[in-house]
């Protein structure tokens, strides 16, 4: 299969390109990119990308796929066409399945279900104690040989700071990410929303930014400590952004992540007690989002990641306590991140490099980059394109984001993973 | 003047003036009609209430099976269903399936902030909230309101302060809107445990020493200690500790004005927010409140479920 991209207006952050060129793909790799209309020989396919953009795979280093376990609110062949369509050729899935992927059989299962079913590359994430509990290392070095990236507990911390630290010293020899879900269960309690002014007026357990900025400073102090890379997954928090900004000052080995939802959406979203507002860590203040804009501009946050967390309309459309946390986000994360170009926040570059090349540097994996000789994973979109975000369009199989009616700027139009159209016409 | 014509009563906040103001005088209405001797004002006659409380209650239900009684309508008590509904599956498809046999109003408590939102908004009967989870509990606030009417006349300018359980308190939050919509100046006291977050942003005076927020008060409201907040929550240290720094005894009796009311939403702790001395005083209106609680519950189920004119029926 040999393709061309034609007339696109291609964005590579590794090589420094952002120009109009054409691309060549053949045997599922970039062969080439040329000064446009240059490109000679025949074609199985050539893709008009004119006034479009054309930039290395999505990749999302924080997913839920729900396989194995949930089925019933997302698989892998459902989430990975998701992402697809929201322009993302790589994955990272998490390991809260069922069971736990705390094992190598699990890894290997998804491993294979995504081969078989899934139209994206997947990478899962290997718990990091047995069970996701915090109490005994899983078996990580048979979980990497199976293909795990890096490792996280999800959504559980890991409270005990002495198994957090083995966990360090042990990963670090495999030179793999652990990630850390940062938040102090106690403090959090029994809390569902940020703990501020409309928790107090909605009569709603609040979750205070401290409970997630005391385990970053932790975490902090044991990569330091370790030295081991250490990844703090979706911040939240103004007071996390110091916090880790102030580590990487001293060459701490941390990279950081933060969700569309979280960049967009403020506490205030909470007040129709909509359970799709529901998330954890929670949607926090406007100061919050204006901190995690600036941590962008300045690099003291390295990638944007979804954290799509799907869930059945039973286990979310029921009163906002009992509500299962999370919200999808793959098919809406690029259009709404694209806002941060349109208000010139940040540069086209800029925003590729933090939803393509930092993740896929951060899980050492191929990607984010459109180098020659590179697996031929490419997003083609439209920057400009208005269109509402309605139920009706939703791929994945769960519903639940709060992002519906939204008007949003900017479309994907082709996805390529390894040389392969998965997305587009 | 605006009346109340809303769907559902689900709290105070956005109430106006002149809906607050209509509510009152409807229920007005409704007591003087019962102190004539008019026991049943039949406007709802033959309509059916459902009361929903998938919390433990006995004054409130009693209230509200009372008022709608007294205007004769039918009640059916769901309490019983309690232990089977802790999921919010069962709410709403309890609640579709109640609604698909056309009762006339649903009266809902619930451990859930939110819920009779949610409620209101699966289904088409009217909703009215009888406290949720530390969010709303309307009628209280009203019936609080209608006793402050009739021991002080006039609200607007009134110092009225609210000790206690603030930040795990609907009768707080209900009590702060409908106040400071009547243009009362609301204090709030409490250990700074219990004073949820940003709370002077609601426009209340906020204390922690019950004896600097005493002096000069109109109204003093106690709220209910929930024993089991002290040790496991470290919410407080001790009920000794609490009741010594913030229950009104007769040591702190002394601070507060000589015609100040004294008020409490119940159930009471005695010897813990408040002394037996102090609740049983001449200064404390605590029944007068559980009266009115019939008659403005009469006036919000009149409203809501679309009553006859009273003129009509007595």
């Amino acid at each position: 299969m040999k393709i061309l991209i034609k007339n696109a207006r291609v964005i590579c952050p590794v090589q420094n390109i952002d120009d109009k060129r054409d691309i060549i793909v053949e045997n599922g790799l970039i062969k080439d990119i040329v000064k446009t209309g240059t490109a000679n020989g025949t074609f199985d396919k050539t893709i008009d990308a004119n006034g479009l953009v054309a930039a290395p795979g999505l990749v999302d280093m924080h997913v839920h796929l729900r396989e194995p376990g949930h089925e019933g609110a997302e698989t892998i062949a459902t989430g990975t066409l998701a992402a697809a369509s929201g322009g993302f050729t790589s994955l990272a899935a998490m390991p809260n399945t069922k069971p736990v992927n705390d094992n190598a059989y699990v890894t290997s299962y998804m491993k294979t279900k995504a081969k078989e079913e899934g139209i994206v590359k997947v990478y899962p994430i290997g718990a990091i104690t047995v069970d996701q509990a915090g109490e005994q290392l899983a078996e990580i070095g048979e979980m990497i040989k199976a293909g795990i990236v890096a490792v996280s507990d999800d959504g559980n911390c890991v409270m005990n700071s002495y198994v957090m630290r083995k966990a360090m010293d042990y990963a670090k020899q495999f030179n793999i990410a652990v990630i850390d879900h940062c938040e102090d269960t106690n403090l959090k309690g029994e809390g569902v929303m940020n703990d501020g002014y409309y928790s107090m007026k909605l009569g709603l357990r609040g979750v205070p930014a401290v409970s997630e900025e005391i385990m970053v400073a932790r975490d902090m102090s044991l990569a330091q400590h370790t030295k081991c890379r250490t990844h703090i997954a979706h911040v939240s928090t103004a007071g996390s952004v110091r916090i880790i900004r102030e580590a990487k000052k001293t060459n701490t080995p941390v990279t950081a992540e933060v969700t569309p939802h979280h960049l967009f959406l403020t506490e205030e979203a909470v007040v129709t007690y909509d359970p799709n507002t529901k998330v954890n860590p929670p949607l926090r203040t406007l100061e919050d989002t204006k901190a995690l804009r600036q941590a962008l501009k300045d690099g003291t946050i390295d990638a944007i990641a979804t954290d799509h967390a799907p869930h059945s309309i039973e286990k979310k459309d029921i009163e906002f306590q009992l509500s299962m946390s999370g919200m999808i986000g793959l098919e809406t994360s690029l259009p709404l991140c694209l806002k941060l170009v349109h208000d010139g926040d940040l540069t086209l570059t800029q925003l590729i490099k933090l939803m393509s090349t930092n993740p896929a540097k951060i899980l050492n994996i191929p990607g984010g980059s459109l180098e020659v000789g590179n697996p031929a994973d490419i997003t083609i979109f439209d920057m400009n394109e208005e269109w509402t975000y309605s139920e009706d369009k939703i791929l994945s199989k769960s519903k639940n984001s709060p992002f519906k009616g939204w008007k949003l700027k900017g479309k994907v139009k082709y996805t390529i993973c390894e040389g392969k159209i998965v997305w587009g016409n | 003047m605006k009346i109340f014509d809303q769907k559902h009563l689900l709290g105070t906040e956005g109430l106006s003036k002149d809906e607050t103001m209509d509510i009152m005088n409807t229920a007005k209405r409704f007591k003087e009609l019962t102190n004539k001797g008019h026991h049943v004002v039949p406007t709802l006659n033959g309509k059916i209430v459902i009361l929903m409380f998938f919390e433990p209650s006995t004054r409130t239900r009693s209230s509200f099976e009372i008022a709608a009684k007294r205007l004769g309508a039918e009640t059916i008590d769901f309490s019983s269903i309690k232990s089977a509904t802790t999921k919010g599956e069962t709410l709403i498809d309890t609640a579709k399936n109640l609604e698909a046999m056309n009762p006339d109003a649903f009266v809902i408590r619930h451990s859930n902030s939110g819920a009779p939102y949610l409620l209101s908004k699966m289904q088409s009967i009217p909703v009215i909230n009888a406290g949720d989870g530390f969010h709303e509990h309307p009628t209280q606030a009203l019936l609080d309101l209608m006793t402050i009417l009739e021991y002080k006349k006039e609200v607007n300018g009134l110092k009225v302060l609210i000790v206690g359980d603030i930040a795990h308190s609907r009768v707080a939050r209900s009590n702060i809107y409908t106040l400071k919509t009547m243009g009362a100046q609301v204090s709030v006291c409490g250990p700074a445990t219990m004073l949820p977050p940003a709370v002077e942003e609601l426009g209340v005076t906020v204390y922690t020493d019950v004896k600097k927020a005493l002096p000069d008060q109109d109204v003093v409201m106690m709220l209910r200690i929930q024993a089991e907040r002290g040790g496991t929550n470290n919410q407080f240290p001790t009920l000794r500790e609490y009741s010594r720094h913030w229950g009104l005894n007769n040591n702190t009796i002394k601070l507060i004005k000589k015609d100040a009311i004294i008020m409490h939403p119940g159930p009471m702790n005695r010897g813990v927010e408040i002394s037996q001395a102090v609740a049983d005083s001449e200064r404390s209106v605590i029944l007068p409140q559980v009266t009115n609680g019939v008659a403005v519950r009469m006036a919000i189920l009149h409203k809501l479920c679309g009553g006859k004119s009273i003129e009509e029926v007595i």
